[in-house]
């Protein structure tokens, strides 16, 4: 099967130069961060988790969101989505391998991580997360390419997979609500410090998630055979609406319970965020542009006449993305930190070989998906 | 049995990962326990903690700060001038700002502008050893709170656990050194190093040790026994019959952020 990623027309071999130029750039500059410390990134003594982390949370939401289809096609016998629910693993595979990474080139002694392995700590929730992330990418590997190898066959897949898709499904919900643990545990973080954590992440990652599987799918209609039909991208936008208006919802309760008990410990970080403290704004813009954004997006998808508009449809998809990641892959993580426990507000912005090695990284992914779309549809020939 | 290609690369893909994976267990099993000799006049407790005076300490205000000097000076930690990548063991903070919540706009003077010690509280329920995904970072029989700065992998997850502060990462190279390894003298950083304690690398934490090292000794810690106000005290608090004891019975005392239930073992005599 892996051969047909190594068969493609120009457009293709073109994509995946492009995309490795910028992988090799990214590590150019991890080489650099490797050598001189992570003092090349914008992170400080104040600041100390930044673009990094907040990427990996991002997309352990993406790669979470893969539930959306497998459980209505499987548990559901939701047929629709007969089609897609292989693009959906993939987008999970190619998303947690960004997640490793991501925390691969966070830590300050990469070299060393074999070390949560040899030193296993229940009590640690980072620990927790590797587990669950690394069996979430093995659980995704077994069953796109036991079933893909099925397909191939035109044979039906093996018994024995079912449980182990079954046990796919909490274990999705499994790796954001850990995700969301490693926040939501720490008294020193007050901003984190909320049991609606974990509810809130799910819900942005089933609204980010799909959201990005229907720009996807209307991307691979247009440059290849392949054609999810209306029905399962219909269904897909419910999701994204359902799960943005949830994810809404939850912001607003964050921002009920911190200003209507009006504790400056919880209040602050939202100023921080929204206006700003002592001058510092540096995400003020950005935020107020998450908010109307995902606001737009959200009326775009609740009114039918333009969810049913594809092209309509694409933009409100690209919103709820472009807004979602503001919030989790910008925001989230470096509100925790300012103000510090101490007082003291340092802002936060990446620098250029920090957004190098990240773009570096999301090319790897895009990479991944490129191929692993490549090899699914050239089985299913559809390409 | 036909092996095809596909089968071929999944058993040897395994195969590889099974045996990188073996290799690391060997390894570890092939370091055999060691011996080590406890020094004589070795201090030992159940339960060391340190009371700051309030009254005496001057920080701010006329005094040298032997004490900070003292540590750093011990413990090689490196006068990086960058505050985004300052590395502390000790140092002060304004009243308000190392106890928020105990403040008020009407407290006596001599409160509202002191600047006050803070280091590692060494807290009975540390946060920052639940959260550590190595075993990096744990609590000793005798309540201190340490690091192995060879064991950490630099996740920063104990820095964001941590309510005070008190922990540093090394964003850049602490110690120059030369090509086999010696550390330099005289450099940005670090203009004396002091061989009987290690430097640090890039990309750990490190804090505040209670210092360890020199108790193994017999000795007081460093800033204990730099101060000339005799702002610093510190002791066994199991032990009935210690200053400590008689200090924290005798005079009112506070600690940073009790709410949180980290129950810190620095207790400051206002």
């Amino acid at each position: 099967m892996l051969e047909n990623a190594l068969q493609g027309g120009k457009e293709y071999w073109a994509w995946l130069f492009f995309l490795l130029c910028f992988i090799a750039i990214g590590f150019f500059c991890y080489l650099m961060q490797l050598s001189q410390g992570l003092g090349i990134t914008g992170m400080s003594r104040d600041v100390t988790w930044g673009f990094y982390i907040a990427q990996f949370t991002f997309l352990v939401g993406v790669a979470a969101s893969a539930v959306m289809v497998v459980l209505p096609y499987y548990l559901h016998n939701y047929k629709a989505f007969g089609k897609i629910t292989i693009l959906g693993e993939f987008l999970a595979i190619s998303s947690v391998t960004m997640c490793l990474l991501f925390i691969i080139v966070d830590l300050g002694q990469p070299m060393r991580s074999i070390n949560i392995i040899l030193y296993p700590s229940p009590r640690s929730i980072l620990f927790w997360d590797m587990v669950v992330l690394n069996g979430y990418l093995l659980l995704n590997v077994i069953i796109s390419r036991v079933t893909l190898s099925a397909e191939r066959k035109s044979v039906p897949p093996p018994k024995w997979i079912k449980p182990v898709i079954y046990l796919s499904i909490p274990w999705a919900v499994s790796i954001h609500t850990v995700t969301a643990f490693i926040y939501c545990g720490l008294g020193a973080r007050p901003f984190w410090l909320t049991a609606i954590l974990a509810p809130r992440f799910l819900a942005s990652a089933f609204a980010a998630g799909p959201a990005l599987l229907i720009l996807l799918c209307l991307i691979l209609r247009k440059i290849t055979h392949f054609d999810p039909g209306k029905d399962p991208i219909q269904s897909l936008a419910k999701i994204v609406t359902y799960a943005m208006a949830a994810n809404l919802f939850f912001v607003l309760m964050e921002v009920f319970t911190a200003f209507y008990s009006d504790m400056p410990e919880h209040t602050i970080h939202f100023r921080y965020l929204f206006v700003g403290i002592e001058g510092y704004n540096a995400l003020v813009p950005w935020m107020w542009a998450s908010e109307i954004i995902g606001v737009i997006a959200l009326v775009l998808l609740l009114n039918p006449k333009t969810r049913i508009d594809e092209s309509i449809l694409a933009v409100a998809c690209m919103g709820v993305f472009i807004s979602l990641w503001v919030d989790k892959g910008l925001a989230m993580v470096v509100a925790g930190f300012v103000p510090s426990p101490l007082g003291a507000v340092t802002e936060y912005s990446p620098t250029v070989p920090e957004l190098l090695i990240s773009l570096g990284i999301y090319a790897i992914g895009m990479l991944l998906i490129t191929t692993l779309y490549k090899i699914a549809l050239t089985v299913r020939k559809e390409i | 049995m036909a092996v095809d290609r596909r089968k071929f690369f999944t058993i040897a893909g395994l195969s590889t990962l099974v045996g990188l994976m073996g290799k690391e267990v060997l390894t570890v099993a092939a370091q055999s326990e060691s011996k080590y000799l406890a020094a004589e006049k070795v201090l030992t407790a159940h339960r060391w903690a340190m009371t700051v005076d309030l009254t005496k300490c001057k920080q701010g205000d006329g005094c040298e700060k032997e004490c900070i000097q003292a540590c750093h000076d011990t413990h090689n930690v490196p006068a990086i001038e960058n505050l985004k990548h300052e590395v502390k063991w000790i140092w002060t903070e304004p009243y308000e700002k190392a106890f928020p919540s105990q403040e008020n706009e009407f407290n006596k003077e001599e409160l509202i502008h002191k600047e006050v010690l803070v280091f590692c509280n060494h807290c009975d329920n540390p946060p920052c050893v639940r959260v550590c995904p190595t075993q990096a970072t744990w609590k000793q029989e005798d309540g201190i709170v340490m690091m192995d700065w060879h064991r950490c992998i630099g996740c920063r997850y104990c820095i964001a656990a941590c309510p005070y502060g008190s922990r540093s990462f090394n964003w850049v190279e602490p110690a120059a050194r030369s090509e086999d390894g010696q550390i330099l003298p005289d450099q940005p950083f670090l203009k004396k190093v002091n061989s009987a304690f290690p430097t640090r690398t890039r990309g750990v934490v490190e804090k505040c040790t209670f210092c360890d090292a020199r108790l193994a000794k017999g000795l007081q810690p460093a800033c204990v026994e730099a101060c000339k106000q005799g702002a610093l005290a510190f002791g066994d608090l199991d032990d009935p019959n210690s200053e400590i004891r008689a200090l924290l019975k005798d005079r009112f005392s506070i600690r940073r952020k009790p709410g949180l239930g980290t129950q810190p073992q620095i207790y400051y005599l206002v």
